[in-house]
């Protein structure tokens, strides 16, 4: 049951690359990083790709398969055609190192710029009561595996680059979300969503969840009610006139 | 020759799972700078990969459950070959170290009265294990990930800076210590992505590698599991232990080809799961040993009742330790009673309802799904033994987790003596942040107590870079992909779940044969993120730690927990009262036996002298 | 640090401008259906068996015909071109232009901000939903307390019809409210408001529920935003058909 694939794969590094052509065995049951892996071990011993974990526990391996944006290692190779060439890219957003590996370290630094879980000061360790019904929303976003798929598939920043700066990336507002909704988070994290971590910027427009290998819904359930709770605090008519007339003067 | 690119740190952590990250945090906390280095990107380090949960004698699911109990299924689990003194501690701190993620952030399932929920798993008399699901070790590594970040942004408030007090350096790779006379004075090691060299001058090293996984072809390991921290350590002048102990997971995907070795998790078990053979036959009642007859069902209603009813009937064999599990499917398959690909069957899909089933196992049913195409809702999984884990490691002290080298620490998969002869499920998470802490707090009070700073010579430094550099200078030499694949093969097939004398000799000589190929092994390109020259690298510690296997393997004529002799099989009290010590010699290593030290009396006292007989010598016992 | 040397604009194979196209050719339909139907001014009740078109109801001013204005006659005739529904439409449209969903569906096919994922867009700026004009997006919850009244109208709309006897027409007013109830529950911002707002759902368990049902529909919200949507149109031209006597109702009790 194997065939000889026909792959292109991207090469080069930040100063200038192309895609490359090589064809190469495919045999039953694999996934591309299987096949990106034959090729190293084949054809071209230094080409450069991530990984660790193969089964999508780790997100090491994102890239862009067939101009989609996935994990190598959750693309099983039967969802081509045989005769259909499988172009390989590395993620856009970010700046190329070599081949398929990208500086992801804009997402490290946009972690960082989160403030941290704040526990009620009075709360010893071993005191900490939670209902699961309460800590369920954030659980889902906590399954976040950061491949940094979103990241990289948001035009916000993908098409933008000077958005870099003021817009945090759906990961990052979803991290925000997940502490807004912890049942013992005591930090006010609405205002800062919105004026630190560009919130307005999305345009909701859901490709992040459209990426996203562990589905998380991350508009619906992470942006959209960050969004409203925004609108709670910043656009409600009442409280701003509220605002405008007793704290300004 | 560019300039080096140098660092100075206090205590330097090699690895950032959770023991890294864990005995990262209690040295930035003594105040001390620190740095954490690693492999791949933060974040992804193997702790990422445990699912099945976290096991900590919490007593919320059950009041019986206390460090006491937890203290002696560990000793049971390891066949009493453990360091006593380290499952001790480690029973009686697993619960302070779990409340405490839980003040990080981390969000454990719930039981309805609030409290963090504990589930089944083989080899723990109680609902023990802390969980997330079945993606416990992602939120065991976010949660200390996300403590990193919240401590930088304390340190960035007081001086402007996050990496002031802690700083962690991704993608990099630590190929030498460095001493300076006996002491530990740094690390040498090259960043991936340029392959440029640097060195990081510390006074304490602490070791948190992980294993070994990746000399085995079929592994639930990932590519980062190559003995490094093992073969660091030995190289230093420390000793490993229990080298020759080695976790097969029972369950394992064996379909398709390209996931072979792919972690089940034994929660699957833990939560109904049943093992069955192509007869259709529950075959565990069949492999239920001698000392476990008092406490596995031996028939299926009981072990079925015992789901709903624990303290009336004994646990399902299925959940029996998993060295046992693990040979039980070996024999299954071997006398042609196994799946179409070679495994067993693993079947969730009659004993719960789907929902439930996508509710407790999402991971898996997403793995099965989009891997190999099979609906665990629906049908059986198909599954086989998986290299797993390595219950030996750097010998250490079991209170700051220090080496017999001064300034080096090791905690984690990478150190020995814990487990014993073989793991528990769930009992390594609680190992890495137990131990993670104590030697970052061992490092750091041997830091503060020091006098003077070591300080590393340069021609450590030149003879570093090149060893590194030499598979660039050599030509026509091997790719190491190939040797890599040799190696894999031969472990696999010679020393693996089932041992024979023969077998391991050949191993040795084979193991003889790619060490002299490896000299002259030759890598294409340059040194940027170059996988190929990673490799190579990487392959002179998995051939120093496999030849440390094989060694102990052969000596060791009993079998015992991750240790099956098929020319031995059987368990020899005498055996257990030794140890197995494996150090660096030429460019091999050599294996001496060890006496064990005695188990504390009191320690011995939890213990039923007719369960005790069964594993001490008369001698001990009197 | 530069990006990877990609000149396409996409590397996607797939037809992944068929939806935005879809999308907008569907918009845009019913845009001019919606427009047309609006400045007519003509065929929105049935007088015989009390059908009135959601599109025009309710029927404020004083060139409506009488009977069709159920709550009364508020203001003046409209000068000119101008007809009754340009008093409610405003806020129909409102809810439906600030509805999330709609949102991303007309940013993508009809602004191209992004026209599917992975593609790049044409602009060379892009500044969201952070000033004027669309930062009024974040008022959608105003609009869907105005929708939600006009959708208590419709309902009565539909079941003061019944006072004739029981036609087609009636089903489909019913359906309409139905759909549009739907829509109108399945809102994020209703979301928000019923539950969603809350931090500890556990001592709240009534807004719970109702969080979990309106999620469950929430679910469906895209879904929901075109059926209605559709079905909208369609009573209107079924109450057009029949007010205009080109078909006569269809009746099962009369
Ligand atoms: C699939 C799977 C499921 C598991 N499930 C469970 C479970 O449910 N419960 C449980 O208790 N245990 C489980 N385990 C075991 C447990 O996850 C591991 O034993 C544990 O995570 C090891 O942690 P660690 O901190 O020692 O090392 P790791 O988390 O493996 O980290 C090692 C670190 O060292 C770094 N490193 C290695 N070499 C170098 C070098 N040369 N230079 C620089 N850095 C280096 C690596 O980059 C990495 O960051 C599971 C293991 C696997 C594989
Ligand atoms: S929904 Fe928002 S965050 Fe997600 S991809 Fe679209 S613009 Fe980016
Ligand atoms: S939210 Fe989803 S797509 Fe984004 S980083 Fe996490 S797992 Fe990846
Ligand atoms: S390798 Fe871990 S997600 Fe693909
Ligand atoms: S979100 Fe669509 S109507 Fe409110």
């Amino acid at each position: 049951m194997s065939y000889q694939g026909k792959f292109r794969v991207w090469r080069g590094d930040d100063s200038g690359g192309a895609l490359e052509d090589f064809t190469v065995e495919v045999n039953e049951g694999e996934v591309v990083l299987d096949i990106i892996h034959r090729l190293q071990a084949t054809q071209a011993p230094d080409l450069a790709v991530r990984w660790n974990c193969k089964a999508g526990k780790c997100g090491s391996c994102s890239a862009e398969i067939n101009g989609r944006p996935r994990l190598l290692c959750m693309t099983r190779m039967s969802v081509f055609e045989e005769s259909e060439t499988i172009t390989v890219t590395p993620m856009r957003t970010f700046p190329i190192i070599r081949d398929l590996v990208t500086d992801v370290s804009f997402n490290y630094t946009k972690a960082r710029e989160v403030p941290s879980f704040a526990p009620p000061k009075d709360l010893a360790p071993g005191e900490y009561r939670m209902q699961q019904v309460d800590v369920e929303r954030s659980q889902e976003f906590r399954k976040c595996i950061e491949c940094f798929l979103c990241q990289n598939t948001c035009h916000v920043v993908r098409d933008h680059e000077e958005n870099k700066e003021a817009f945090s990336g759906p990961r990052f507002l979803m991290r925000v979300a997940e502490l807004e909704m912890h049942p013992l988070d005591t930090a006010d994290r609405v205002d800062q969503a919105q004026d630190q971590h560009g919130l307005g910027l999305c345009n909701i427009t859901k490709c992040c969840t459209e990426v996203c290998p562990e589905h998380i819904h991350i508009t619906d359930n992470a942006l959209i009610p960050m969004k409203e709770r925004v609108a709670d605090r910043k656009y409600d008519p009442i409280v701003w006139l509220g605002n405008k007339l007793f704290r300004r003067s | 020759m560019p300039e080096l690119e140098r660092h100075s740190f206090d205590v330097l952590v090699i690895g950032a799972g959770g023991a890294g990250l864990r005995a990262a945090i209690e040295a930035r906390e003594h105040g001390l700078r620190t740095a954490v280095l690693c492999k791949s990107l933060f974040g992804k380090a193997h702790t990422v990969m445990a699912e099945g949960g976290i096991a900590a004698a919490m007593g919320n699911a059950n009041e019986s459950d206390n460090w006491q109990v937890h203290f002696r299924d560990t000793m049971r689990g390891g066949k009493f070959l453990n360091n006593w003194r380290m499952a001790e501690l480690h029973a009686q701190e697993a619960p302070q170290r779990v409340w405490e993620l839980e003040t990080y952030g981390a969000l454990f399932d719930r039981t309805k009265d609030g409290r963090i929920s504990q589930r089944n798993f083989g080899g723990h008399e109680y609902p023990r294990l802390a969980h997330v699901g079945d993606r416990t070790g992602l939120e065991l590594i976010r949660t200390l990930q996300q403590k990193i970040v919240s401590l930088q942004q304390d340190d960035f408030k007081e001086f402007g800076d996050y990496e002031a007090r802690l700083r962690v350096f991704q993608e990099f790779t630590v190929t030498e210590l460095a001493k300076d006379g006996d002491r530990i004075a740094g690390a040498f090691g090259y960043w991936r992505e340029s392959g440029r060299f640097v060195l990081f001058e510390a006074p304490a090293v602490i070791l948190a590698t992980g294993g070994i996984g990746k000399s085995f072809k079929v592994t639930s390991n990932s590519w980062e599991y190559t003995g490094d921290g093992h073969a660091l350590a030995m190289r230093a002048g420390a000793s490993l232990i229990n080298m020759e102990f080695i976790q097969f997971h029972p369950t394992g995907m064996v379909w398709p080809p390209s996931v072979k070795g792919i972690l089940v998790t034994e929660s699957v078990r833990g939560d109904g799961g049943v093992l069955r053979n192509s007869d259709g036959k529950r075959f565990m009642f069949d492999y239920i040993p001698e000392v476990f007859k008092d406490k596995y069902a031996d028939n299926e209603e009981e072990a079925d009742r015992w789901y709903t009813d624990q303290a009336n009937n004994r646990r399902p064999p299925e959940l029996l330790p998993r060295d046992e599990v693990a040979r039980a499917i070996n024999s299954e398959v071997k006398a042609d009673r196994g799946s179409p690909h070679g495994g067993v069957f693993l079947d969730v899909s009659t004993r719960l309802p789907a929902e439930e089933i996508r509710r407790r196992l999402p991971s898996m049913h997403h793995q099965f799904k989009e891997l190999a195409d099979v609906d665990i809702t629906a049908q059986p999984m198909e599954v086989g033994p998986t290299c797993h884990y390595v219950m030996g490691g750097v010998e250490v002290d079991p209170d700051t987790g220090s080496s017999s080298v001064a300034g080096l620490y090791a905690a984690g998969e990478v150190s020995g003596g814990m487990h014993g002869s073989n793991r528990l499920g769930g009992n390594s998470l609680s190992d890495l942040l137990v131990f993670g802490r104590r030697a970052g707090a061992g490092a750091a009070e041997y830091v503060l107590a020091l006098k003077d700073r070591p300080v590393v010579a340069e021609d450590i430094v030149t003879e570093a870079r090149a060893t590194a550099l030499k598979p660039f200078q050599q030509e026509g030499g091997e790719n190491p992909y190939t040797l890599h694949m040799e190696l894999q093969q031969s472990m696999n097939d010679l020393v693996g779940i089932i041992r024979r004398a023969g077998e391991m000799e050949e191993a040795l000589q084979r193991l003889e044969k790619l060490k002299e190929r490896a000299r002259s092994l030759t890598v294409e390109g340059h040194q940027q993120f170059n996988p190929g020259w990673h490799l190579a690298l990487d392959l002179r510690n998995m051939l120093l730690v496999s030849e440390c296997v094989a060694k102990a393997a052969l000596l060791r004529t009993e079998s015992r927990g991750g240790h099956t002799r098929d020319d031995h099989p059987s368990m020899d009290a005498e055996w257990r009262r030794k140890l197995l010590v494996c150090t660096a010699s030429g460019d091999g290593v050599s294996v001496v036996e060890k006496p064990q030290i005695p188990i504390r009396s009191d320690l011995l006292d939890l213990f039923d002298r007719t369960e005790l007989e069964k594993y001490l010598t008369s001698e001990e016992l009197s | 640090m530069a990006r990877a040397e990609i000149a396409a604009r996409t590397l996607r194979t797939d037809r992944w401008w068929l939806p935005p196209l879809t999308t907008f050719v569907g918009l845009l339909l019913i845009s001019i259906y919606a427009a047309f139907r609006t400045f007519q001014g003509n065929y929105y009740w049935v007088d015989e068996y009390h059908y009135l078109t959601p599109m025009y109801s309710p029927c404020l001013t004083e060139e409506c015909i009488p009977a069709a204005s159920h709550f009364g006659q508020w203001f003046p005739a409209l000068p000119g071109f101008l007809t009754p529904p340009l008093l409610i439409i405003p806020f129909l449209l409102g809810f439906r232009i600030t509805c999330y969903y709609y949102r991303k569906a007309y940013y993508r096919a009809a602004w191209a901000s992004p026209p599917a994922c992975a593609v790049a867009e044409p602009h060379s700026k892009y500044t969201g939903e952070t000033r004027f004009p669309l930062i009024a997006q974040n008022l959608h919850r105003y609009f869907f307390y105005a929708a939600s009244i006009l959708l208590l109208v419709n309902i009565y709309d539909a079941v003061s019809a019944f006072s004739t006897g029981l036609g087609l027409g009636n089903i489909i007013l019913l359906v309409n409210v139905g759909l549009l109830a739907a829509y109108t529950l399945s809102c994020h911002s209703c979301r928000h408001i019923a539950g969603g707002r809350l931090k500890h759902f556990s001592k709240h368990p009534v807004r719970y529920w109702t969080w979990t049902q309106i999620s469950k529909l929430n679910n469906r919200h895209m879904q929901l935003a075109w059926a209605s949507l559709i079905f909208v149109c369609l009573t209107d031209l079924y109450v057009a058909l029949v007010a205009s006597e080109t078909i006569s109702d269809l009746r099962f009790i009369n």
